[in-house]
């Protein structure tokens, strides 16, 4: 329970820090900052591979992993296809996000 | 690795994140505070990849390689105009990243991998408690239903937005009921959350969620029409970030609640600031229809031989003698990729010793910031980019507005006909200006669907044609006067 407090005090103070940060992103700036926070929000990335990595059943046991589970009579197991799928779309994010914004800012740079 | 260390590390990713967007806040400093951002995120990544708890590399790999690709295709090859089709995907993206952990959280908790379909629906006798004691496990339910259900609307929500945006969809298509239908389906999607609460073995109550939210998202944007799309962009960047947050609490990740708290944030300033600048309130710009009362203006009756056509060569001789010229541009530059023909006429103005600044106004083009990028790839000093609040007491001292492709946010009728329904809609008072060009195709109506007083002005000259091929004719002019 304690932890659970200590997590909802990092969020609350987060919202506070994020109001006092963004108001002051000027206009020009907008389009860079959502695509930019579209980057930072890929940070499920960190969850993501937990999910895709962990040894969620007996049947990975034997460490083949994907080609096993893609190749053998056995399904694809849940967890580790859904944590694939989270790996694939969080890390578009981060690589896309941080990509085109860093393409846009340079284009701001120039004088 | 020892969890004390790993936490330090997400703790100092946090502060990169917060470094980066602070870098943002400036121009001079938006490149490096992007990298300080994608700096944090590589050791997040890193320190994540040391856990003892991954042993398996193959999926994680798999994914990265497709991601990357996917991702790095995306950034490279988008054009400028197109920026909100690809903010839109990458919204729905990390909505999708949201549901799917969260998903994965729940089976993995549940320990027992379904091995087929009907697995996914069979539910299983389980507590609590095996989400954690007490009311941690259900804080954990809760998060995990939240998260499936926000990362859900944000997945195909954002979908809908980017169908709009390509203008893949044209139509507008709703719910019957309209907002009830959609309250109805929100309702039923939190109640679906409060069964799995009640009863976590309940996979049936997971599979619901999961369908009435995708269909929720689907039904929310569809009937939204693509000038308020700034703002559904902007509320759906939110749902990613909150998404991002709510997945840190199922996972006490320190670093997600950081991250997805700013992006939260964020995208809810950005949404007010839009609504601000339509005067419209959030659940009208969601539900309501813009043209909604109001008395019915003809359009036939305020232009009726009241308004003055122009060659380009007239407007040249216009510009020539002109000391300060404003440039307002509007979703019809970027839909003429005119950026850059609209750039070599300001620079021949400029030759000649004219001032020459862009007004814009925050809801212009698709979504935030949209005309700021697009004038900066034409290589516009954003210094030259003025936002609306500054540019409207210069108009009076402004000799020329050129207004390349936008109509209702330099509508008078805004300012003076309390009855229209955009009245209050803070605009560009460009009617203040000595002269008004519109260069624009027709006389027909922008997306509030009202005549605009503006055209009828006497000292307002019509230009009609393509945006692109009027400025490029009218720097030739000028550039032979």
């Amino acid at each position: 329970m304690e932890i659970l407090i200590l997590l909802l005090a990092l969020f609350v103070l987060s919202l506070f820090l994020g109001v006092e940060l963004i108001t002051k992103v000027p206009p020009t700036l907008h389009t860079p900052l959502m695509s930019g926070t579209n980057a930072v929000s890929g940070i499920t990335l960190v969850g993501a591979l937990l999910a895709a990595g962990s040894d969620s059943s007996p049947l990975l046991v034997n460490g083949l992993g994907f080609i096993a589970a893609a190749g053998s009579d056995s399904s694809p197991l849940l967890v580790n296809g859904l944590g694939f799928i989270a790996v694939t779309l969080a890390t578009i994010n981060v690589v896309g996000g941080y990509l085109v914004t860093n393409r846009m800012l340079a284009m701001f740079k120039r004088k | 690795m020892n969890p004390t260390i790993v936490s330090f590390v997400y703790l100092f990713a946090g502060i990169l994140f917060i470094l980066g967007i602070k870098g943002l806040t400036k121009p001079k400093t938006a490149v490096r505070g992007n990298r300080l951002s994608a700096l944090g995120m590589l050791i997040a990544v890193v320190v994540t990849l040391l856990d003892s708890s991954i042993v398996n590399f193959s999926y994680i790999i798999a994914g990265v390689l497709v991601g990357g690709i996917v991702g790095a295709t995306m950034a490279l090859r988008i054009q400028m105009t197109s920026m909100p089709q690809m903010v839109a995907l990458l919204n729905g993206f990390g909505g999708g990243a949201s549901l799917t952990i969260a998903l994965a959280e729940y089976y993995s908790q549940l320990g027992q991998a379904p091995t087929s379909f009907a697995d996914i629906l069979t539910p299983i006798a389980i507590s609590a408690s095996a989400f954690g004691q007490g009311a941690e496990g259900t804080i954990a339910l809760v998060s995990i239903g939240l998260t499936v259900l926000i990362g859900a609307v944000t997945l195909t929500g954002s979908f809908v937005a980017f169908a709009k945006l390509q203008e893949l969809m044209k139509k507008s298509y709703g719910l019957p009921g309209g907002p009830i239908g959609n309250a109805i389906f929100l309702a039923a999607a939190v109640a679906a959350v409060v069964a799995l609460v009640m009863d976590p073995g309940n996979t049936a109550a997971m599979v619901s969620i999961v369908a009435l939210a995708l269909l929720l998202g689907l039904f929310l944007v569809m009937p939204i029409g693509g000038a308020d799309m700034p703002v559904v962009i902007a509320l759906l960047n939110s749902y990613s970030g909150i998404a991002a947050a709510l997945a840190g609490f199922i996972l006490g990740n320190t670093v997600l609640i950081v991250a997805g708290s700013l992006v939260g944030t964020s995208g809810l300033i950005l949404t007010q600031i839009m609504c601000v600048a339509m005067n419209r309130s959030l659940a009208n710009v969601l539900f309501g229809k813009m043209a909604a009362g109001g008395d019915i203006v003809d359009a036939d009756e305020v232009y009726a031989g009241k308004v003055t056509s122009a060659q380009p060569d007239e407007v040249a001789l216009m510009l020539e003698m002109a000391e300060r010229v404003v440039i307002v541009p509007g979703y019809g530059m970027a839909m003429a990729q005119a950026q850059h023909a609209v750039r070599e006429l300001a620079d021949a103005m400029e030759a000649r010793g004219t001032e020459v600044e862009y007004g814009i106004h925050p809801v212009a083009g698709r979504m935030p910031g949209h005309m700021n990028v697009l004038l900066a790839e034409a290589e516009v000093p954003y210094d030259k980019l003025v936002e609306m609040d500054r540019i409207n007491p210069t108009f009076e001292d402004t000799d020329v507005v050129i207004i390349i492709g936008a109509n209702d946010v330099t509508n008078p009728m805004a300012r003076e006909s309390e009855g229209s329904p955009i009245y209050g809609m803070p605009i560009l008072n460009v009617d203040k200006a000595k002269n008004v060009v519109v260069i624009k195709r027709s006389l027909s109506p922008g997306f509030a669907g009202l005549p605009n007083p503006l055209f009828a002005m006497d000292h307002t000259l019509m230009v009609y044609g393509d945006g692109k091929k009027a400025v490029i004719e009218m720097t030739t002019a000028l550039n032979q006067a």
